[in-house]
């Protein structure tokens, strides 16, 4: 294990290893001071990120910072590598990274071609030392696309899940909250529940539901219900019409063993939401979701920091070329994320680094009630987060998730950044919007229809 | 439109009677209106005057020894709300003095005892000040003939769950519940949480223990809430253990109804 020393005037700094001077060149944030692992002054941080940014990019295939032998993630990461995509870089330090992805020489084309060549730890190595501008800068230039029904991720358009939790996973209150945000134009990402329980017969249930409204209103949209990847298994070989496969990950496999899975068990719930054949435009079915702290929350962080456990989520994202990924950033708390400051940065880390490694990145733009964090900073990180031209943002019923108990963005909120940032939903969506007459959208501006859609105002009036 | 507002109402908020959710809250432009946009604030302050809310337990101290009850009052280890948020470790520990407290006590009281019921903030004192004592008012009426003997109400400041666990060893209890504040959500600041433990140790994870959540008027009634942490408690007695292998059982029963109710439509599909 190698050593790093840094100098700064006449004060010695010295780290002893990468995982240290990873750590403690992390922006603050509680869940590294929870961990013992963050830099104990902010002189100590900067020289920390001095250090960093002089180690060479190839030092990360040399010292992996959890044991290969111990952890399938790293070993993943490793022997995966792409030494021929990595090979315009592989002369630089991380500093020099940072350099190079904000230079000319990086645009969509080069950074595409770029992802397979980098790993988890250098990704998360060159955000340490990026400011929110640089995150956001190099975000912007890279898409990542992907497809099932829908067309996820092209530049100009912003996707949203509509996500119609109800507490006792309530149908009609299900149907309810879907067609307030379908009416709202949200939805194309995908309609996905978050289930109140998870007993076999409900989960199955709500994926009937799910797909009946879809096909019932010619939706271009997915479906998926949140539960465990092996309760999808269960689903698919009862027959059932599921389209997304959901899974919650984290960046190392003891982590992951505390959800209930590993890279084997992702295979086959992979496997089996493939042999349903029920993308039209493509087969990228993989629905996942990460956050920073949840290797620590589960004791399983081996002494790395906590922005760098979730980006190597990523490393096990990629593998199955997921539909979306998306970071619940505000959701765990603020023994991990104090407050809306640290809250907005790490949101702005998850995207930027699951973008440059090649992931379709989204971010679940929330906070609790119990974080330092308020509706002011959920638009100052939607707004960035929309400059940075993430591929999709949850869309809720008023911010207010009554199932969950936490807030995230409103129906609301996509469209002010829709209009602001003159961003449209994906093209099949935008089309059904238009087709149906809920809303059109031009020079950003949404001119919403006078009349509801007949077919709604049909279900609307069984109501009565 | 009506030309003297720009706002527009949406033509389907018959669908709020369906669900809590804040559906049909209407538009200006495509931003929310005013009034709708201030009663989430409001939701959101109570909330969080929620989480802020000094524990008050010279009150609560008080009305236990009206109703005849001793208390003890200790601290955790997190010395303040601040250190308390992004410490959770520090919450689930005594403070030195109050572990030392707690030890003099049962010196004193030699012989262990069945039942340690513990009191904390958590992160909701509102919660606190107004179940603890309907609550276990209900619980002790029911439980009376169990026969079963009670250390004094232990308050915990700054508590987490997990002290309920160093509070039981301590007192050689054969059983702890936990009452205690949970993170308030936009409509319910004031949500009690139950965790019952048999055995408790230091040490233990949330596997080894039963939760009863959301114990408030919108939600689960004091006498239901009673009801089930007793059945969890006779149960426990009787097979000496708590926790995830005591839940499948208790829970079996509840699942029928789950599934009868998802088989109803819904107007979406033309079959409700």
């Amino acid at each position: 294990m190698a050593s790093f020393v840094h100098t700064v005037g006449n004060l010695v700094y010295r780290f002893d290893s990468l995982k240290e001077v990873m750590a403690k060149a992390s922006p603050a944030r509680s869940g590294d001071f929870l961990a013992g692992v963050a830099a104990s002054n902010d002189g100590e941080r900067v020289a920390a990120q001095m250090a960093l940014a002089s180690i060479p990019l190839s030092h990360f295939l040399n010292e992996a910072l959890i044991p290969y032998e111990q952890d399938e993630i790293t070993r993943l990461i490793i022997d995966t590598h792409d030494a021929a995509a990595f090979a315009p870089v592989s002369h630089l330090t991380v500093g020099g990274l940072r350099d190079w992805l904000l230079s000319e020489a990086a645009d969509e084309a080069s950074l595409r071609a770029l992802a397979p060549g980098l790993t988890p730890e250098m990704a998360a190595a060159v955000s340490k030392i990026m400011r929110v501008q640089d995150l956001v800068l190099v975000a912007q230039k890279i898409r990542v696309v992907t497809t099932f029904r829908g067309t996820m991720g092209l530049r100009g358009r912003l996707s949203t899940r509509l996500q119609p939790n109800h507490p006792t996973d309530e149908p009609a209150g299900i149907a309810a909250s879907i067609l307030d945000g379908l009416l709202y134009g949200n939805g194309d990402a995908m309609i996905g529940i978050n289930p109140a329980t998870d007993s076999i017969a409900s989960i199955c249930a709500l994926l009937e539901m799910l797909d009946a409204i879809i096909q019932r209103y010619d939706i271009p949209t997915q479906a998926c219900v949140l539960t465990h990847v092996t309760t999808s298994i269960e689903a698919i070989n009862r027959g059932v019409p599921l389209d997304l496969v959901f899974q919650s990950i984290a960046g190392t496999e003891a982590a992951n063993a505390g959800f209930g899975i590993n890279l084997n068990v992702l295979q086959e719930g992979y496997e089996a939401g493939l042999s349903l054949k029920r993308g039209t435009l493509g087969q990228n079915l993989m629905y996942f979701e990460t956050g920073q702290g949840s290797a620590l929350s589960a004791n399983a962080h081996h002494g790395v920091d906590q922005q760098t456990c979730e980006t190597r989520a990523y490393a096990v994202a990629r593998h199955f070329k997921p539909f979306l990924v998306n970071t619940v950033v505000g959701f765990i708390g603020p023994e991990y994320l104090y407050n809306g400051k640290q809250i907005i940065r790490a949101g702005l880390e998850d995207h930027f680094c699951g973008k440059l490694l090649g992931v379709p990145m989204g971010c679940d733009i929330c906070y609790t009630n119990h974080a330092e964090a308020d509706q002011d900073d959920m638009d100052t990180l939607l707004t960035l987060l929309g400059v940075a031209g993430i591929n999709f943002i949850m869309g809720i019923p008023g911010s207010d998730d009554i199932m969950l108990n936490y807030q995230t963005t409103s129906f609301h909120d996509a469209l002010y950044a829709r209009q602001t940032l003159g961003l449209k939903p994906g093209p099949e969506f935008e089309a059904w919007l238009e087709r149906t007459g809920i809303f059109t959208q031009a020079d950003g501006r949404v001119r919403f229809g006078d009349n509801l859609p007949p077919a709604f105002r049909h279900a609307l009036a069984q109501l009565a | 439109m009506d030309r003297h507002t720009p706002t527009h109402d949406n033509p389907w908020l018959a669908l709020r009677n369906l669900t809590p959710a804040r559906i049909a809250l209407g538009r200006t432009g495509t931003s929310l209106p005013t009034g709708a946009q201030l009663d989430f604030q409001f939701a959101h302050a109570q909330a969080r005057d929620a989480v802020h809310l000094p524990f008050d337990h010279a009150g609560l101290r008080q009305q236990l020894s009206d109703r005849g009850r001793d208390s003890l009052l200790l601290h955790s280890a997190a010395a303040d709300r601040h250190q308390y948020l992004q410490r959770p470790d520090l919450g689930r520990r005594l403070s030195d003095d109050s572990a030392l407290k707690l030890r003099e006590h049962a010196q004193a009281n030699p012989g262990g005892v069945d039942l340690a019921i513990v009191v904390a903030d958590g992160l909701s004192a509102l919660a606190v000040h107004r179940h603890t004592l309907p609550l276990l008012s209900r619980f002790e009426e029911q439980a009376a003939a169990d026969g079963w003997s009670s250390a004094p109400v232990i308050l915990v400041e700054q508590g987490r769950v997990a002290v309920a666990d160093e509070v039981g060893e301590l007192l050689g209890a054969r059983m702890t519940v936990m009452l205690i504040g949970e993170r308030p959500g936009l409509s319910s600041p004031d949500s009690l949480g139950l965790y019952f433990t048999y055995a408790p140790k230091v040490g233990l994870t949330d596997a080894y223990r039963n939760c009863i959540s959301n114990v408030r008027l919108e939600g689960l009634s004091y006498g239901m809430a009673a009801h089930r942490l007793l059945y969890l408690m006779r149960e426990a007695c009787r097979r000496q253990l708590s926790g995830v292998n005591l839940k499948d059982e208790a829970e079996v029963h509840s699942i029928d109804s789950e599934n009868s109710s998802n088989k109803c439509g819904n107007f979406l599909l033309g079959e409700g």
